[in-house]
């Protein structure tokens, strides 16, 4: 962010006209892109998955950092709100007493923690325990390289991409 | 966008039965199961727990219908901007506007928050191949400024050479078009 500000800023100062300015021009715009997007696809995930990753700041420990940015938990909280305001609004207090909430947690589906993503090791590893896949398979332990690159289940080396020993890709 | 206004329709009448039919359940069921207590009518319970289950299920399509709309409601502020036409607010009820204008807030106040003067992440949708474009104006919108202070009129059919990223949200709302050689 810093950063496209002093670009553009720089960019007031160059002479129209001036090549260097497309240059500029260019390079903001691609930054802009990146970070802008970047940024989407967090609030889009904190919107499809609200009531979990509430939940999960809920029961956060002390110690542990947040995965929020304070403004992105203070939108998480705002979706959550304006979205049970309205369909209580509009439906849920017209219903039987019995029936006049809806459990978030239940009603919106979680985060797929098996699904495969592309990593790669920055800190070598030793012995991550594979769980089978079916039942004819066994568990098995491999040892990840430094600077070498897999496709795994999410689950299995989540707590690796905590503590940096690898980069999602 | 506008595949968004044809799938919206009012509610109403639709929302309407189906909460009739839950009154209807639950008061059978509220006198099946008195019943069932008081004169130890046993047999009454697989309907009780029927009807409970048609209940359950009517309030979980409700909540998915609703929440459906919401969800098209949200892509009308990524793909078209934060001030909708009257043709969509028409079909919109007033629960739907509130939360419109609340989720219009949040957002901004999330964008504000970014860096030193904040960033609007509703442009740059994609990432950019060039600098300026040519653009075809598809409908008369007056006149419009572009960073050097020049002022260009918008009329219907000109054509222009305007840079990329002034232009994104004109070719988002369909006012102009992306002309590629």
């Amino acid at each position: 962010m810093e950063q496209l500000t002093h670009m553009e800023a720089n960019l007031q100062r160059v002479k129209k006209g001036d090549a260097k300015a497309s240059m500029h021009r260019m390079e903001i715009d691609r930054i802009r892109f990146v970070l802008s997007s970047y940024l989407r696809s967090r609030l889009q995930k904190i919107e499809r998955f609200f009531p979990h990753i509430l939940e999960r700041e809920k029961s956060r420990g002390e110690g542990d950092p947040s995965l929020l940015s304070p403004e992105e938990f203070a939108f998480a909280k705002e979706y959550h709100a304006n979205t049970e305001t309205y369909l209580k609004a509009v439906a849920l207090k017209r219903m039987p007493p019995n029936l006049q909430t809806v459990d978030m947690l239940k009603a919106v589906p979680e985060p797929c923690l098996d699904s495969f993503v592309f990593l790669r090791v920055k800190e070598r590893q030793e012995n991550i325990l594979i769980e089978p896949e079916t039942d004819d398979q066994r568990e098995y332990v491999v040892d990840m390289e430094e600077g070498s690159q897999h496709l795994m289940r999410y689950r299995t080396i989540a707590p690796l991409v905590s503590s940096g020993a690898v980069q999602l890709i | 966008m506008f595949c968004v206004t044809v799938w919206f329709c009012s509610q109403e009448d639709g929302l309407r039965q189906i909460l009739q039919e839950m009154e209807s359940l639950y008061e059978q069921n509220q006198s099946d199961v008195n019943e069932a207590k008081s004169d130890g009518r046993a047999e009454l319970i697989p309907s009780i727990k029927l009807r409970h289950c048609c209940l359950l299920r009517n309030q979980r399509c409700v909540a998915a219908y609703l929440y459906d709309r919401l969800l098209r409601i949200r892509a009308l502020r990524w793909e078209y901007g934060s001030v909708l036409p009257a043709n969509v607010r028409f079909h919109m009820c007033a629960e739907e506007l509130q939360w419109f204008s609340q989720y219009k807030k949040s957002l901004a106040s999330f964008m504000r928050s970014l860096g030193a003067d904040g960033l609007d992440i509703t442009q740059d949708m994609k990432p950019p191949k060039s600098l300026y474009i040519e653009v075809r104006c598809l409908k008369d919108h007056g006149e419009f400024e572009i960073d050097d202070g020049t002022v260009i009129l918008l009329k219907k059919n000109s054509q222009h050479f305007l840079p990329r990223w002034k232009c994104e949200q004109l070719i988002r709302q369909g006012v102009l078009e992306h002309v590629m050689s």
